[in-house]
């Protein structure tokens, strides 16, 4: 029997499955609602973050079955963004939908961080096998977004703390490394195809 | 002439607990047995949620400034708190509050006064001025509380130090001890932490020195132990662990004015109408509830100090 795909599902849900936890025991201090629409958004960062982290390492170790972590990696990237996002449209904003304009239309961060769902929002629709097949090469081209949904997801954050951006540089420059790791790896094979 | 300079060697009198103090202690405790505790001691029936926290006020002075809204618990009170100096989440301050020293602690007045000097905080605040004032208070970040402050008029304290014509503004700076307070050993603001008011904001009735709240001496994570209070402007203008208290004759720098001019302005009044650039201002969460409330023009105090801004854009001066 399989292990891996269970054990990296288990693990993508326990840091959903503490907060809650966390939450009905009183235990995310005087503002629980606070804490855990901030929290749900560390960790959809983070685990996009190690969705994107697959390939290179793939490459690096020659650990190809690492692939097989990659799509279920992204699903959860994709669900913990939704729960954030639920977080702030009920418990922050009560479905208000001209605040909710508002806040998308003046304020930077959340355009950065709205316009990172909406990207997300396609990949994660085309995520099934049937689908990859169907879309083949544009299914690549396609999933590609994830790059500039990171980026936005990255800029959401920095521009949303008040003046700490510690944590935000440190994603930003696993971000930068990753992609790095790209284009350094895309400029070779070109390189490669033009000798 | 209360000039009076405290080394950090000194022993001080207020080290020694206070007279009337002790006497209110006994008196507290034989009531109890008596069965008489909720008359002697009103805090007890008043604030279940202090405990058996030491009793530091009694008979306090009312006030018809205080609100009659619900109290935030005063465990939110000192578990959530912005005081960069004891670190940048909000649970911090409470973790790091023993790295703060306050005893003993003296206020160095300056600049555009009679009467400047260092003086000690038991000749600053008398204990006979003590009021509990109960406030609102609105953090920028869109979150507010309602807290039962003791402490004095700031205006009565400042009067004593004889300002002159030339004080136009007042300043303060809270503590700077990078070797104990762990958040000033990095650039995260301007350190010493600074803050600002115009004169006639400062000798608003509505301004205090706060000393306590619940009924007991201020916890350090809140300031202790000498904290602004002013309850229409958003919460970073009330200072915390005040040791420096300037007259100026021009308008004095303040820390998040000089790290964002944009986002915070000198005046900073809690204004529903006037957006911070990353976030509405016209909702706020109540501490402990869940449903938002709209926040009231300079924090529902329009009626006390609107006219302090008569003549001015609140847009453009925000």
């Amino acid at each position: 029997m399989e292990l891996g795909k269970p054990t990296v599902f288990t693990v993508c849900l326990i840091p959903l499955a503490c907060y809650l936890f966390w939450f009905f025991t009183d235990s995310l201090g005087a503002n629980p609602i606070e804490a855990l629409t901030r929290r749900t958004g560390d960790w959809a960062l983070r685990i996009l973050l190690v969705t994107l982290a697959v390939s290179p390492i793939r490459r690096l170790t020659g650990w190809y079955w690492l692939g097989r972590y990659r799509r279920m990696l992204g699903l959860f990237a994709f669900f913990y963004v939704s729960v954030h996002l639920s977080l702030y449209l009920s418990l922050d904003k009560f479905f208000d939908l001209s605040e909710i304009f508002d806040d998308v239309i003046k304020r930077p961060f959340i355009t950065a961080g709205f316009a990172a769902f909406i990207l997300l929002l396609p990949l994660a629709a085309t995520s099934t096998n049937k689908l990859v097949e169907i879309l083949q090469h544009r299914w690549v081209v396609l999933h590609r977004l994830v790059y500039l949904a990171a980026m936005l997801a990255v800029l959401h954050f920095w521009w949303m703390v008040k003046i700490d951006t510690r944590e935000p540089a440190i994603y930003a420059s696993i971000l930068a490394g990753l992609l790095g790791f790209r284009l350094i790896f895309y400029l070779k094979a070109r390189a490669r195809e033009f000798r | 002439m209360l000039i009076k300079v405290v080394k950090k060697s000194d022993v001080n009198e207020h080290h020694v607990t206070d007279e009337s103090l002790y006497l209110n202690r006994r008196r507290f405790m034989q009531a109890s047995v008596s069965g008489a505790a909720i008359a002697a001691v009103p805090f007890m029936s008043l604030y279940p949620a202090a405990g058996n926290a030491k009793l530091e006020f009694n008979s306090l002075k009312k006030s018809k400034y205080s609100t009659d809204e619900e109290l935030t618990s005063f465990d939110d009170i000192t578990r959530y708190n912005n005081f960069y100096e004891l670190g940048l989440k909000k649970g911090d301050p409470k973790r790091n509050a023993h790295h703060l020293k306050v005893k003993p602690w003296a206020v160095k007045v300056e600049g555009e006064c009679e009467k400047p000097g260092e003086y000690g905080l038991e000749d600053l605040i008398l204990p006979s001025e003590h009021e509990e004032r109960i406030y609102r208070l609105r953090c920028v970040e869109a979150w507010s509380m309602v807290i039962p402050w003791v402490g004095v008029e700031l205006g009565g304290v400042l009067k004593r130090f004889h300002p002159t014509s030339k004080a136009k503004y007042v300043q303060f700076f809270t503590i700077y001890d990078p070797d104990n307070l762990p958040g000033q050993r990095r650039p995260v603001l301007e350190w010493p932490y600074r803050e600002g008011l115009r004169i006639d904001e400062a000798m608003h009735p509505l301004c205090i020195l706060a000393v306590g709240l619940y009924g007991k001496e201020l916890p350090n994570q809140n300031g202790a132990p000498l904290r602004l209070v002013v309850p229409w402007k958003y919460g970073f203008k009330s200072i915390k662990s005040i040791v420096r208290i300037r007259f100026t004759e021009k308008q004095p720098a303040t820390s998040w004015n000089l790290a964002g001019p944009r986002e915070y302005g000198f005046y900073s009044n809690v204004n529903p109408e006037v957006d911070h650039p990353r976030w509405s201002q016209k909702k706020e969460r109540r501490i402990g509830e869940v449903f938002k409330r709209n926040t009231l023009m300079f924090n529902g105090y329009a009626d006390q100090v609107a006219s302090l801004y008569e003549s001015m854009d609140l847009a453009k001066y925000y």
